[in-house]
């Protein structure tokens, strides 16, 4: 661990100010940030520690919706009543995820912005292009069972191992920060996060110094809510493949879909041409087969990782038969 | 005064069997857990010195070549920085278990990625770790390193006394009416003990003193001092608790032997922890292992032929190599047989001695071929394995000490429920899950080393037992605190155990699941001298000494033993020393395992659904402990099965899932209940306990049962081991 400077500024705005020093992190849970610091996988020369600004309540807004503040940790959130009824899919999502002594620390906002698990990019001895811009990429040629098979470039082929950001994807969140200047700007998740291309260091559109603040939701949506997260042991373990889903069937036809993604891609991944597909249709077997294939239409599988697809396939075609309340069968 | 036992001849005293206090076998906690679970026993990493400075250990980041210059010019004028040392004394890994001399040493000469190269020693640990990320070490590399065992550039090495060739396999393969042709690889693994390896080193003078994590403190002195070049007289180590080591903490490990030396040389003990990824790339690893298992059979599913040919890896210059056919030589008759060992020489973390070396992955594959015979010939894998049960060892033609196999397998079979196991496989479902039954046998050869042990009935007629012998988690307070309990009647909390300390009686350490059997006996034969010497003090004949909750029974009266002690203490040392029997008998810990299963015929994702243990281990010395050992071992074979695999990159060989995130252990969710169970026996020709190992037994066959259920539940079987999802998927496709 580099040393570093350590502040801990009064206000969230007094936060943004120091945050646009270059060199400078905020830490909140501090679960991922402080091992990649004990690594040197990360060195920031500051840390601004936001952990007591008062960005901790769960809100109703205006619309319908809720606000929740960047500092609501991870098991608050999924245990809140409002989002176990009115957004199970993230509830569920979270409680996928990690352990339970991490997700008392893990904050909404810093979940939102955990780094890849990928094996090399944890290893300073490895070429990285996200770790070390211009190094090499280490995964492509080597082992990449856990790496993307959408979405990522000849530079980069690791993935975002949040669960939390899964199932706010399939949501619609939008991301509320707070610039250095004072103004603030709510962030649609789907504009969020950067696909890696040639700057895979570049992981969200945040500008230095930029605070998340809160994460929005849309008023609740209805339908039925599923969370599958397939990984290689029962708990505590980052997704292979997930699935976030949200289905409401109106006279037997699929009248609202949302479908987000895990493990797959770079970022929490969405495909709306298949929801195009399913609204309006009415729930069978060979529709989720066809959305199932549209999924993994442009997939590419790195070796190790080549997995994914079929399993990616055949694990959104059972969500959407249980989302559908279909009996599952082989 | 002290006396020597050498088992040279079955010994039929059965003296346990005729103590008063009953303490032997019973159920006790250990005397230590309190200390434990509350944080009051101190590991390595926790002594807390005057003066102490921290050391951390530098990887070399190359995977073979020299090391040129350590790039130390900046880091020496951070702050806290003590020194950055480099030696020819590091070690390039630790020493293999029982070596008793240094391993390989250099920090020049680089042959894995991983190795450490250097110890930067400050003030605080952080200090110390910073600049050890900080230096610029730089390297003369070589380009012939050889990352895989399967590489034609790999050296392969054929040891003769480790082939075996008996009969006509070929001739038998050909003729026979059943055979089985298949090839299994199981990959390396780590032990992961929960505590690293750490150690701290303090001088005075030309005395040594460690406290470090370790396994086997009488070899660790001697590989210690002959890796610094002093005399062993001069170094003591300490290790009353260990956290875990399942082989990894057997021999002298490199933090050991830098610590010391930068401790000599700034003049303050020092303190080295190894980090998680250090555990992984610089301590042992399991060798991954490639083997071919051919049966030959008659019609009745008699094996006429068994051919077990594999090749494992270690390191150049290292002699261990994973003895994977051991249970094949002396499980399953068949007289014609074929063992095949292959050692490939690879620039990869050295590979030693992990929970059960042998048995733990050879049997994965021979009990995963017999399930697979069973099924062609429509044999229950049970009848075929009972069968197949020799009368004499089918290669050395001696008789077995006791073995109840056949009883285990039944009796596992009744408890199991497996009559409700369908005959034919992929035909049980349970949703979107397949349910399958699998069982295989578990056998692991019983070893026993030379111990000692110094027992002392103190003036108030209490117990100290004292030797250098370990607990690495495994119940040796316990355990030898009943033996000496029982055989002085003393109750539980009267024996004081000392444990850990080379200073003390050497003991055998804590490996090849001998510690409980030698030690234990040592501490048998100094309570055997102890009762003549108590029996004289009272003209009384040994034999018929009645001790009970402290007291001596005599006639009708009791007589507190504090009362007999007024003359002074009594010491006595046993000494105990494996002998003929070892050869005239062939020893082993066998037992059953039974599993259920889940697949999902969606993902691919197996859950254990239920697991079953039969053991038959000799003398259950304590039925707690004992059940703990089985069911970890248990455990590690839902690891080995499932989920466990140390990931070599193949262009440097360097270990891909170095920490616990992405190395993965089964977790709570992953291990369901487990029932163990022991079937009474006692084995006289082990050892004068009538005891036999118990630390390795429980999972050495135990990933077999669960991959023979995968089989069951699927009707397809995955050789490449673990059975993740994706080679499930694979077959599912």
């Amino acid at each position: 661990m580099r040393p570093f400077d350590y502040r801990r500024p009064a206000s969230a705005a007094e936060a943004a100010a120091d945050g646009a020093e270059t060199g400078t992190a905020f830490i909140a849970g501090g679960t991922n940030l402080l091992d990649l610091m004990k690594l040197e996988v990360m060195a920031p020369a500051r840390l601004v520690d936001i952990s007591r600004l008062d960005m901790g309540e769960i809100e109703q807004t205006e619309d319908g919706g809720l606000r929740i503040g960047a500092l609501v940790p991870n098991s608050d959130l999924a245990a809140d009543p409002r989002i176990r009824r009115d957004y199970a899919v993230l509830s569920r999502a979270l409680l996928a995820g990690a352990s339970g002594q991490l997700r008392n620390k893990a904050t909404t906002g810093g979940n939102l912005l955990q780094r890849t698990r990928c094996y090399y990019f944890y290893d300073t001895a490895m070429p990285c292009n996200k770790r070390q811009p211009g190094s090499g990429c280490a995964a492509i040629g080597g082992f990449n069972r856990i790496h993307a098979v959408l979405g990522a470039s000849d530079h980069c082929i690791a993935t975002h191992p949040s669960d939390m950001a899964v199932a706010m994807r399939a949501l619609d969140a939008r991301i509320e920060t707070l610039a250095p200047d004072g103004s603030s700007r709510e962030i649609p998740i789907a504009d969020f996060y950067r696909l890696p291309g040639q700057t895979p260091h570049l992981e969200t559109m945040l500008t230095p110094g930029e605070l998340i603040r809160a994460v929005r939701l849309p008023p609740p949506r209805g339908g039925r809510h599923v969370y599958r997260k397939v990984r290689d042991r029962a708990s505590y373990a980052f997704a292979l493949v997930s699935v976030a889903a949200m289905i409401r069937i109106e006279d037997g036809v699929i009248a609202d879909a949302a479908l987000a993604f895990g493990g797959l891609a770079p970022l929490p991944w969405r495909d709306t041409r298949i929801e195009a597909m399913l609204i309006g249709e009415a729930p069978a077997r060979e529709l989720f087969a066809l959305a199932s294939e549209l999924l993994v239409d442009a997939a590419q599988g790195r070796g190790s990782n080549d997995f994914k697809i079929p399993l990616a396939r055949r694990t959104l075609a059972a969500v959407l038969g249980e989302a559908c309340e279909l009996e599952i069968a082989a | 005064m002290s006396s020597e036992f050498v088992m040279d001849a079955p010994d039929p005293r059965n003296l346990l069997d005729h103590m008063a206090q009953d303490l032997t076998g019973a159920p006790l906690d250990r005397p230590e857990g309190p200390l434990k679970v509350s944080g009051r026993a101190t590991y390595a990493h926790e002594y807390r010195l005057g003066n102490c400075a921290y050391g951390v250990l530098v990887r070399a980041t190359i995977a073979k070549g020299t090391l040129t210059a350590l790039g130390d010019e900046a880091v020496r004028g951070l702050p806290g920085i003590l020194g950055v040392f480099s030696d020819d004394r590091f070690l390039r890994n630790p020493a293999q278990g029982t070596a008793d001399k240094a391993p390989v040493q250099g920090a020049q000469t680089i042959a894995y990625l991983g190795q450490p190269v250097a110890l930067v020693v400050a003030d605080s640990f952080e200090q110390a770790r910073h600049a050890a990320q900080s230096l610029a070490l730089r390297y003369a590399p070589d380009a012939d390193g050889v990352f895989d065992p399967e590489s034609d550039a790999a050296n392969i090495e054929r040891p003769d006394a480790k082939q075996r060739d008996q009969g006509d396999f070929d001739r038998a393969f050909a003729d026979a009416h059943a055979t089985v042709d298949s090839t299994y690889t199981t990959p390396a693994q780590n032990s992961a003990a929960m505590e690293p390896h750490a150690s701290v080193a303090a001088w005075d003078g030309d005395r040594l003193t460690l406290w470090g994590g370790y396994q086997m403190l009488k070899y660790n002195r001697n590989e210690l001092a002959d890796s610094l070049g002093i005399d062993a007289e001069n170094v003591r180590i300490l290790a009353p608790y260990v956290g875990g080591g399942f082989g990894s903490k057997l021999g002298i490990s490199p933090e050991a032997v830098a610590a010391a030396i930068a401790a000599r040389e700034i003049g303050r003990p020092v303190k080295v922890a190894m980090s998680r990824q250090q555990v992984f790339e610089a301590t042992m690893r399991r060798s991954e292992t490639r083997q071919r298992v051919r049966l030959a059979a008659d019609a009745q599913g008699r094996l006429t032929g068994i051919a077990h040919e594999y090749r494992v890896s270690n390191l150049p210059d290292e002699s261990f190599s994973e003895p994977v056919g051991q249970a094949t030589h002396f499980l399953y008759g068949g007289e014609n047989r074929r063992i095949v060992h292959e050692i490939a020489r690879v620039n990869r973390t050295c590979a030693g001695s992990m929970r059960a070396p042998g048995e733990a992955v050879g049997m994965l594959a021979l009990e995963n071929a017999m399930d697979e015979l069973a099924e062609q010939l429509g044999i229950d894998p049970i009848e075929l394995r009972k069968r197949n049960l020799p009368e004499r060892h089918p290669e050395q033609d001696i008789p077995y000490s006791s073995r109840m196999l056949a009883q285990c397998l039944d009796e596992g079979a009744r408890r199991f429920g497996w009559d409700k196991r369908s005959t034919k496989p992929g035909t049980t479902r349970d949703g979107e899950w397949l349910i399958g039954m699998g069982v295989s046998s578990a056998a692991r050869k019983n070893i026993t080393s030379q111990a000692e042990a110094r027992v002392t009935l103190t003036t108030d007629g209490d117990a100290v037992v004292e030797t250098d012998m370990t607990d690495i988690g495994t119940g040796t307070y316990a355990v030898l605190g009943q033996i000496a309990g029982d055989m002085l009647g003393l109750p539980r909390d009267r024996v004081r155990v000392m444990l850990g300390d080379t200073d003390l009686p050497p003991g055998p350490g804590s490996g090849g699941s001998w510690g409980a059997s030698s030690s234990g006996s040592a501490v048998l034969e100094a309570c055997a001298v102890l009762r003549r010497q108590l029996a004289d003090r009272l003209g009384l004949v040994a034999d018929g000494l009645v001790l009970r909750d402290g007291d001596i029974i005599l006639d009708n009266r009791r007589i507190p033993l504090r009362d007999a002690m007024g003359a002074g203490p009594l010491e006595a040392v046993g000494i105990f020393k494996p002998g003929k029997t070892s050869q005239d008998y062939a020893q082993a810990a066998y037992g059953a395992f039974f599993a259920e299963v889940g697949v999902s015929s969606i993902t691919g994702e197996v859950r254990v659904r239920r697991m079953l243990g039969t053991f038959a281990a000799g003398r259950i010395l304590n039925a707690k402990t004992a059940r703990s050992q089985c069911i970890g071992g248990m455990t590690f074979g839902i690891g080995a099965a499932l989920t466990e695999e140390l990931v070599h990159d193949l262009r440097d060989g360097h270990i891909v899932n170095h920490d616990l995130a992405e190395y993965h252990l089964p977790v709570n969710l992953d291990v369901p209940q487990i029932e163990v169970h022991f079937l009474e026996e006692r084995d006289d020709q082990a050892c004068p306990l009538q005891s036999k190992g118990i630390g390795e037994l429980g999972i050495s066959g135990a990933g077999a049962a669960i991959t023979n259920a995968i089989a069951h539940a699927t009707g397809a079987r995955i050789r490449t081991y673990p059975a993740t999802l994706d080679k499930l998927l694979a077959v599912m496709e």
